[in-house]
C-alpha cells in the first residue's frame, strides 16, 4: 500500500469540513476523489499533500505519517494560470521542476535535454521559449504536468486540473493523462466534481457527501483499458456507473 | 513614427514657451537682471557643462543620493518581505511606520543635523530616511499580493521558506518593488538638494542656491535645468531597466484580465 488515509478529521474553526474518512491507494491505481463543488475534496488532497494537516487521524505515504510535503509526490493545482512562474518560460517552468529539492531528493536532476523531452510528451517543445501566458489555458496545463514530471515523482495529486477547461481540451489532456500515467507508471489521485470524467479516468472511485464530508462509497471502475472517449463514454457499464453516481452525488 | 507626431504638439508647446521666454527680455516686455533671456541662460549652462563645472558639482550629489538610496532600497526590501511573510513582523512595525511614513522629510531635518552634523553622513541618512518608506510599503504590499497557490507550489516541490522566499515571493512581488523604487528615486533627488540647501558646501543644491546668494543669475537658472535633465535622465533610466527586468510582467497582466 502506497498512500493510506486513516481516520482523517479536518475542522475549521467550529466547522467540520471532513469526518472520519479512511481509504488506501495502491500502487499504480487511479483514484478519483469525487464530490459535489464544496465538499472537501480538495482539503483531502491537500492534506494527502502535506499542505495542510488533519485535525485527527493521520495521512501515510509508504508507512510514514505526512507532516509536510513529502518527495515522490507532486500536487497539480485547478488554477494553472496562478501556479506557473509568469516570469520564467515555459522550459525554464520545466526545469524548475527538475531541479526542485523534491526533484534532487529522487537522484539525479532531470537535465534541460530531458526537459524537452517531457515537453516534447505533452506536445508543447515548440513552445519552449514563450512564457506561460502566451499560451491557452490547456497548454499551461500541460505544462504545469511536465513540470510535474521532471520531478520523478510516485504519486500525481491532481485538483480539478481540467475543470476551467472545455470540453474539447478538456477530453484530450484526459487521455495524455491516461498515457503518461500508464506509461510512466504512476499513481494518481485525482479530484473532480465531474462524474463521467471520474468514470473515464479511474480504477477506483472514492464518492464524498456534502460538508462535512464523509465515504458515501469506494467503487472499483470495472471498465477495460485502453478507454477511448466515445466508445468507452456510450458503453452501458459507462452509462450504468454514471447514473449509480449521479443519484449518490446529486442526492449528497 | 506615429508615436512622434502624436507628441509634437506637447513639443511644440515647449517651444513656444522658450521663445516667448527670450522675445520677453530682448523686446524688453520684462527688464530685470532676475530675468535673463533663455539664450544667455542656456550660454551659461553649455559653458558649465563644459568646463567641467556640472560633472563636479552633480558628482558629489549623485555620489550621496546613490549611497542613501541603496542603502534605503537594501532596508527596504529585506524589512518589507519580512513584515509581508511574518504576520508578526507586520503587527510589530506596522504602527511605527504608520507614525513615521506621514513626516515629510525636510521636517526632520533639524534633527538630523543635531545628531549627524553637516556633514555627508547627515545628508545619506536623509536621503536614505526619505527614500525608504516608499519602497518598504510597495514590498510589503507586493508580498502580500503574491498569490497563495504560488507559494503552496513551491512547497509542494519541496523548497525550504528562504528558497521561496528567494525564488517565488521575490520575482513575484518585482513589480511592487520596482515601482516603490521609482519613486523613491525621485525622492532621494528632492532630499538630495533640499539637504545640500540646508547644510552644504557641495552638490547641486548648493551650487543654485550659492548662485542666487551672489546674484550670479544665469547660473541659477541654468543649474535648475541641468537638474530637470537630471531628473529626467534618472527616471527614464530607471524606467529602461525596470522595463528590461520586468519584460514578462506587462503581457502576464494584459493576458490575466
Amino acid at each position: 500500500m502506497k498512500l493510506g488515509v486513516e481516520g482523517v478529521s479536518k475542522r475549521f474553526g467550529s466547522l467540520t469540513a471532513i469526518e472520519e474518512i479512511s481509504f488506501d491507494v495502491a500502487d499504480g491505481r487511479f483514484l478519483s476523489l469525487l464530490g459535489p463543488s464544496g465538499c472537501g475534496k480538495s482539503t483531502i488532497l491537500r492534506m494527502l499533500a502535506g499542505l495542510i494537516g488533519p485535525s485527527r487521524g493521520r495521512v501515510a505515504f509508504h508507512g510514514e505519517t505526512v507532516a509536510a510535503p513529502p518527495p515522490g509526490m507532486v500536487y497539480v493545482f485547478q488554477q494553472y494560470t496562478k501556479s506557473l512562474f509568469p516570469w520564467l518560460t515555459v522550459l525554464a517552468n520545466v526545469e524548475f521542476g527538475a531541479r526542485s529539492p523534491h526533484a534532487r531528493r529522487r537522484g539525479h536532476p532531470a537535465s534541460r535535454e530531458e526537459c524537452m523531452q517531457t515537453l516534447r510528451l505533452v506536445g508543447l517543445e515548440e513552445h519552449a521559449y514563450k512564457h506561460p501566458w502566451q499560451l491557452s489555458g490547456g497548454m499551461q496545463q500541460r505544462v504545469a504536468i511536465a513540470r510535474a514530471l521532471v520531478a520523478r515523482p510516485e504519486v500525481l495529486l491532481m485538483d480539478e486540473p481540467f475543470s476551467a477547461l472545455d470540453a474539447l481540451t478538456r477530453e484530450s489532456l484526459q487521455d495524455l493523462l491516461l498515457r503518461l500515467w500508464s506509461e510512466l507508471g504512476l499513481t494518481v489521485v485525482f479530484v473532480t466534481h465531474d462524474i463521467a470524467e471520474s468514470i473515464y479516468l479511474s480504477d477506483e472511485i472514492v464518492v464524498l457527501s456534502r460538508a462535512p464530508s464523509r465515504i458515501l462509497k469506494h467503487l472499483e471502475v470495472d471498465i477495460p483499458r485502453p478507454r477511448e472517449q466515445l466508445a468507452t463514454r456510450e458503453s452501458p457499464r459507462f452509462l450504468a456507473y454514471r447514473r449509480e453516481l449521479y443519484d449518490m452525488v446529486v442526492a449528497g | 513614427m506615429s508615436g512622434w507626431r502624436e507628441k509634437l504638439p506637447g513639443f511644440a508647446v515647449l517651444a513656444g514657451l522658450l521663445v516667448l521666454w527670450e522675445l520677453s527680455v530682448r523686446l524688453k516686455w520684462v527688464v530685470t537682471p532676475t530675468w535673463p533671456a533663455v539664450s544667455t541662460v542656456l550660454e551659461t549652462f553649455w559653458q558649465s557643462l563644459a568646463d567641467g563645472t556640472y560633472l563636479q558639482v552633480f558628482g558629489s550629489s549623485l555620489e550621496r543620493l546613490l549611497y542613501g538610496y541603496v542603502v534605503a532600497t537594501l532596508l527596504a526590501v529585506a524589512i518589507g518581505i519580512a513584515m509581508g511573510v511574518w504576520r508578526r513582523m507586520y503587527l510589530l512595525f506596522e504602527p511605527l511606520v504608520e507614525l513615521l511614513r506621514p513626516i515629510p522629510s525636510p521636517a526632520y531635518l533639524p534633527m538630523a543635523i543635531l545628531f549627524l552634523g553637516i556633514d555627508n553622513t547627515m545628508k545619506v541618512f536623509m536621503v536614505a530616511f526619505a527614500s525608504f518608506f516608499p519602497i518598504l510599503l510597495n514590498t510589503v504590499a507586493g508580498v502580500r499580493s503574491v498569490d497563495p497557490v504560488l507559494i503552496d507550489t513551491g512547497r509542494t516541490f519541496g523548497l525550504t521558506r528562504a528558497q521561496i522566499v528567494a525564488r517565488i515571493v521575490l520575482p513575484a512581488a518585482a513589480g511592487y518593488i520596482l515601482t516603490g523604487m521609482r519613486i523613491s528615486l525621485a525622492i532621494a533627488l528632492i532630499v538630495t538638494v533640499i539637504a545640500e540647501m540646508v547644510a552644504g558646501n557641495s552638490g547641486i543644491g548648493f551650487y543654485i542656491l550659492s548662485a542666487q546668494r551672489s546674484f550670479l543669475v544665469p547660473e541659477m537658472y541654468a543649474g535648475v535645468i541641468a537638474l530637470a535633465l537630471l531628473g529626467f535622465g534618472l527616471n527614464k533610466g530607471f524606467v529602461a531597466l525596470e522595463r528590461m527586468a520586468l519584460s514578462w510582467h506587462e503581457g502576464w497582466h494584459a493576458s490575466a484580465t
